[in-house]
């Protein structure tokens, strides 16, 4: 398997980074970084990392049920991050929650069938002061109301026609 | 979306900024800038001092951790077997997953070369060649900003070899999490940082004699490794002087919820709690104060009462039962479904108990299932009793302190607002909460 040139840039430097004979340290962060582009943990993905980092399949296997951002399925194209923990919840994160499932007719984990979007009930993303907070993707979207996130759909929606 | 460098919350001319005064300044988190301003110049006074010297003006400044226990940073320091002939290493926490923090993103956002000079003083006080910058996976945009400012570094000779002559070599690198709360508890992280599942280890030995790759390691949190530039420049006392005897210093305040200002503020430690929210946060909104979570979700909740006449200090408030922990405050007004609070604070516990010990991840899962069930207009009277005696029978009595930490502010919402839980059970079954939380635990 190979990867794009900066992500191969990257690995190459991260390998390097931690004490000699200790590239397993890799694993995760190389993980997270490959799914990018290959969309999900594939099977060929876990046993390109083991090879890397020189560890076995099984070593690789384990950590991608134990960490909530790597996930073995692809996502949408614009995975929708909503949390609800206490400060979002407060005000209104919940509901938000709830709008935007209604919205795009999908809940927790689901995708749109034609593949756009993916929704995500999250857990606090460290952006508490200025809630309620969504994520799409790797973005932070502050204040967050169901109008502005209407709007920010429907923005994603006209780009991809 | 808001791009780097735009401020998230106007500054208020009421705080003091010692940690963030360059926050807000033009491309503050630039080398050029950074060095503007005197960047880069306690390191070369550190490395005229010895560790000795170095781990005294810590010691002298009452830094207590920023990350959540709030230990003498100066007294960790001086844990560590300089001695040792293994290797050393300095790992900094920026997982921030304790809901209702967001602090430390702030620091690696608008000054990161403030970050990379405290590691390097701390590098230079234990005797290490490498830090590990730990930041949660959401965080992506952070972890390439910081690299950057690395690369920055590296590129001006400030990290490296043998930097600027004077035989110090250090490097600084960036580890990406992936999602896990418990990733954040420091033998979790270690062990997540060696390319496991993060579960933590037994203690002792403790980090600072076998962590990293088993060697003596220094592990503190962004804020706590940030501190140490003024330290170090201006001298322990001066920064121990902004704040109270026991609590040196400023910290950084993330405020949430019902107020009319959130937003993370610096003030020094032992500033009034209610001058605080009514002041800088910009008063209650919406009615009037009920509760308040005074660092982050795992702190025993305060009633309005005990915010009266309370100094934000570690001491005092450790004093009234609960804890300044993350620097998370979160207001809540009167209008706040308290049972709705329980539920959704023991939820997060649950999905991010590690499921190594039993007294949590069976704990965990029996509290959300009877404050589920409570919340649900399913409930009793007694179901209170048994809450309460089930979050008591977790404390200490679990591995990691994820336990206490999902069982402490369960026991006090049951406890200091039973009256409302009481009353719940009087309201028709249509005003029950009926959100179906759809996180569903050990992963
Ligand atoms: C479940 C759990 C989660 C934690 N999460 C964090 C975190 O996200 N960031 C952090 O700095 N400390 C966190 N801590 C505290 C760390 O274990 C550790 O005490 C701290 O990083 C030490 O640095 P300090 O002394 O500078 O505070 C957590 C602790 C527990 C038990
Ligand atoms: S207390 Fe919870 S998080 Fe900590 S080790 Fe036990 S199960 Fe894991
Ligand atoms: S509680 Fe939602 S971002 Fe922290």
């Amino acid at each position: 398997m190979t990867f794009s040139p900066a992500l191969e840039q990257r690995f190459e430097k991260m390998l390097k980074a931690y004490p000699e004979g200790k590239t397993r340290s890799a694993v995760v962060p190389m993980l997270i970084y490959a799914q990018d582009e290959t969309g999900a943990v594939t099977e060929e993905l876990i046993l390109e990392v083991a090879k890397r980092c020189g560890v076995t399949r099984l070593q690789v296997d384990e950590v991608v049920g134990y960490y909530s951002m790597l996930h073995r399925k692809p996502q949408g194209k614009y995975h929708v991050q909503i949390c609800t923990n206490i400060s979002c919840m407060l005000v209104g994160g919940t509901e938000l929650y709830e709008h935007c499932s209604k919205k795009l007719g999908i809940g927790h984990k689901e995708t749109t069938p034609d593949g756009l979007f993916s929704l995500e009930e999250v857990e606090c993303m460290g952006a508490c002061s200025w809630a309620p907070t969504t994520t799409i993707n790797y973005d932070y979207y502050n204040h967050v109301t169901p109008e502005s996130l209407d709007k920010l759909l429907e923005d994603l929606r006209k780009a991809n026609q | 979306m808001a791009g780097i460098g735009t401020l998230y919350n106007p500054p208020n001319p009421a705080e003091t900024r010692i940690l963030t005064w360059r926050f807000g300044k033009p491309n503050s988190w630039k080398i050029d800038t950074y060095l503007a301003d005197g960047g880069y110049q306690t390191i070369m006074k550190a490395l005229q001092m010895t560790q000795e010297q170095i781990i005294e003006e810590v010691k002298v400044s009452m830094l207590r951790g920023r990350g959540g226990a709030g230990f003498p940073t100066g007294l960790k320091w001086s844990f560590v077997p300089r001695s040792s002939p293994k290797p050393k290493y300095i790992v900094c926490n920026g997982d921030e997953s304790e809901p209702g923090t967001c602090k430390d993103r702030l620091l690696i956002e608008f000054d990161p070369h403030q970050l990379i000079e405290g590691l390097m003083i701390a590098g230079h006080a234990m005797g290490s060649q490498h830090a590990y910058v730990y930041i949660r996976g959401e965080y992506r945009f952070l972890i390439e900003h910081l690299n950057g400012a690395i690369d920055e570094a590296y590129a001006a000779g400030v990290l490296g070899e043998n930097i600027r002559g004077t035989g110090f070599t250090f490097h600084v690198h960036t580890h990406s999490g992936a999602g896990a709360y418990e990733c954040g508890e420091e033998t979790a992280l270690l062990d997540s940082l060696e390319g496991k599942r993060g579960v933590p280890r037994m203690k002792p030995p403790f980090p600072a004699v076998a962590g990293a790759w088993a060697c003596p390691t220094l592990l503190n949190n962004v804020e706590t490794f940030s501190a140490i530039v003024p330290i170090i420049r201006d001298g322990g006392a001066k920064f121990l002087s902004y704040g109270v005897p026991k609590s040196g210093g400023t910290r950084l305040l993330c405020v949430s919820g019902h107020v009319h200002n959130p937003g993370v503020y610096e003030v020094p430690l032992g500033m009034d709690t209610m001058t605080f929210i009514n002041g800088i946060a910009g008063g209650v909104k919406g009615g009037k104060l009920k509760a308040l979570v005074p660092g982050g979700s795992s702190c025993p909740i305060l009633t309005a009462e005990e915010c009266q006449n309370l100094p934000m200090d570690y001491d005092s408030v450790a004093k009234i039962g609960s804890m300044m922990g993350s620097g998370g405050m979160v207001v809540m007004n009167e209008h706040t479904d308290m049972v709705a609070v329980a539920l959704r604070i023991i939820k997060f516990y649950q999905h991010e108990s590690c499921g190594w010990c039993i007294p949590c991840r069976e704990g965990t899962t029996w509290l959300k299932k009877s404050l589920q069930r409570y919340a649900d207009g399913g409930g009793s009277e007694a179901d209170i009793d048994i809450i309460n005696e089930l979050a008591k029978n977790m404390l200490g009595r679990t591995f990691c302190a994820l336990g206490d930490a999902a069982a402490m502010p369960t026991i006090s919402l049951v406890t200091k607002f039973r009256s409302e839980f009481i009353e719940y059970l009087k309201k028709p079954r249509a005003a029950h909460h009926h959100h179906k939380h759809e996180l569903v635990g050990i992963h």
